[in-house]
């Protein structure tokens, strides 16, 4: 294994009572200060993958290295490297968020006298300063991942794990996470392994997505990579009224080839990539053709998904869940 | 970290919660209490039947409180701990240095100062109902001493349940059980005065009835070795065994490399 990366795992296999395979051989090397967005649906492995890697739970096979330390004879040295604010928000509702802070850090050996600077700065950090004494089970959706986020930063920790730190957050506190997890690689060389079943979370935030299903990763690259693996973007236009779809055509067609689109509509796969869309805006408009409506669709990772897997992410999870309730 | 100042903070956190919560720090003081006042006054004619130990029923049943008390400090040891386990608590706590043992030991040393706390209370209400303990200053010590170990081992059988089963469920489902087995004890009556021989053959096998007469030993009938080294002797036994189980329960549970 390489050193020079902050996590790296080899043939990584989990297999539950039943013999089933949670996580079926993965492969992963994540570099330092680089946010890995690791993406599935639900019942994937993206939590087991993280429980192994934050030393929870013993591989049943495979190996993995964090922060330079073996996942499974060093745990102790992996704790004391990393971070984890894990898929509940593990809180204790009859305490205050300073006073988890301060419990933390205390577990993680800081000095009483830098506790309650740490826990100042932290509480300022995610926003909670003025909610630091309310009991925790006052504290709204948000307000617990901001906290739990915190907890994981207590003792300054090189490796963030993020499982679905978003997952049931509403926009704003969601953006206000996202803005966070970014700040903390970029400007304190955080390395931020980051699981979700959001795809604009993954696309937003990662440098590089490895995506798994059912156990094993199907694909890897930086979001553009993947969405590039896919194909170039569509543009459709739909004709206004007594326009001639014909026409346009013929024009759309001078940059790409035709492609099925609704039935109003006429689409083409752009030739060069969406760079040509503002010469076919401006060509229609030579033409003096006029169109109700014109839409660009660049590949998504949910494409990337469908393209490696035969199923839509959102579908998946409904699959996996239902498989689950079975 | 010194194992015993990460015990420290998971004591306090342990402590704090349980004060934070009146329907688990009231019930243990007010139940026992009542209990103890309707059983006097509703039994006290006891006291005329040949034999009888003490001419107090009050003093008699004394003892009662303290081994109800400590049922109390099993379920809230366990529904807490099983909590934590449902919540991922118990995850965070195992990704920090915290070591496995403290987690028991910081869990059950606020169980323990609870089950002093109740202890003082359980003693002082008897003492101001005019009880007087035979075995004096002393004696009231011991009591505490006594009442604080049998705590330490129904705190140390709830954390057992609590890990072998993660549900705070089951561990309520437990209190029932313990309850029976207090019920079938020398609470009510001296095991030589139960004429039913089923009821007295149970009495005499159930450990409970041995930790009871061990407190009451102290306060009726003075310093009575066998009854004392029966009291501590199980009492401590019961201890070490859920002590033991406990352990190895959260050893089944962290998996943590």
């Amino acid at each position: 294994m390489n050193q020079q990366h902050g996590i790296e795992a080899e043939g990584l296999v989990r297999t539950f009572k039943g013999g089933i395979r949670a996580v079926d051989g993965i492969d992963l090397a994540v570099a330092h200060g680089e946010i890995y967005g690791f993406l599935g649906p639900n019942g994937a492995g993206k939590s087991t993958t993280v429980h192994m890697l934050t030393t929870l739970l013993p591989p049943t096979a495979g190996s993995a290295r964090v922060a330079g330390f073996d996942v499974l004879t060093q745990g102790p040295e992996v704790r004391r490297a990393i971070g984890a604010a894990l898929q509940e928000a593990a809180l204790d509702p009859l305490l205050t968020g300073r006073e988890h802070l301060h419990l933390q850090c205390a577990l993680h050996g800081i000095p009483r006298a830098e506790r309650r600077q740490r826990a100042g700065e932290l509480l300022r950090r995610v926003g909670l300063t003025e909610a630091a004494d309310r009991k925790v089970k006052g504290y709204s959706g948000g307000m617990k991942r901001r906290l739990d986020l915190a907890l994981a930063l207590a003792h300054r920790p090189s490796i963030l794990f993020l499982d679905e730190p978003t997952t049931g957050l509403d926009v704003q506190s969601r953006t206000a996470l996202w803005t966070e997890v970014g700040r903390l690689a970029r400007e304190d060389g955080v390395t931020v392994f980051l699981t979700t079943q959001y795809l604009e979370e993954a696309d937003a935030l990662a440098g590089r997505v490895g995506i798994i299903d059912h156990g094993k990763i199907v694909a890897e690259g930086t979001p553009d990579e993947l969405k590039a693996q896919i194909g170039r973007p569509t543009v459709e236009a739909v004709p206004h009224d007594g326009t001639d779809p014909a026409a346009i055509a013929r024009i759309l067609e001078r940059f790409g080839e035709r492609t099925d689109g609704s039935p109003k509509g006429v689409s083409v796969r752009l030739g060069k990539g969406v760079g040509e869309l503002a010469e076919i805006v401006r060509a229609l408009d030579a033409e003096g053709i006029e169109v109700d409506h014109l839409q660009l669709h660049a590949p998504s990772l949910d494409d990337v998904f469908l393209a490696k897997t035969g199923r839509s992410l959102e579908g998946a999870a409904e699959e996996e869940e239902a498989e689950e309730g079975a | 970290m010194s194992l015993a100042a990460q015990v420290g903070h998971l004591a306090r956190r342990s402590i704090v919660r349980t004060l934070r919560q009146p329907a688990s720090s009231i019930p243990p003081l007010i139940f026992p209490t009542a209990l103890l006042a309707v059983t006097s006054a509703g039994l006290n004619s006891a006291t005329r039947l040949p034999g009888f130990p003490s001419s107090s029923f009050l003093a008699f049943f004394l003892a009662f409180p303290f081994i109800q008390g400590a049922l109390f400090a099993t379920m809230n040891a366990g529904t807490d701990l099983a909590r934590d386990i449902q919540t991922g608590f118990l995850n965070r706590l195992a990704l920090t240095p915290m070591r496995g043992a403290a987690l028991i030991a910081g869990h059950l040393a606020g169980v323990v100062t609870m089950g002093f706390v109740q202890a003082c209370f359980y003693l002082t209400v008897g003492l101001i109902a005019g009880v007087s303990l035979a075995t004096g200053a002393l004696g009231a010590v011991t009591i505490l001493a006594l009442a604080t170990l049998i705590a330490l081992a129904f705190g140390a059988l709830g954390a057992f349940f609590a890990l072998r089963t993660g549900s705070g469920e089951a561990v309520q489902g437990l209190f029932p059980l313990l309850f029976v087995g207090l019920f079938l004890s020398s609470m009510n009556l001296p095991r030589n005065l139960i004429e039913i021989d089923w009821f007295r053959f149970a009495a005499t096998v159930n450990p409970i009835s041995y930790l009871i007469e061990g407190v009451r030993s102290l306060i009726i009938t003075g310093w009575d070795g066998q009854a004392l080294a029966l009291g501590f002797g199980i009492a401590a036994i019961l201890a070490l065994v859920s002590l033991a189980a406990a352990s190895w329960a959260l050893h089944e549970r962290l998996t943590r490399t």
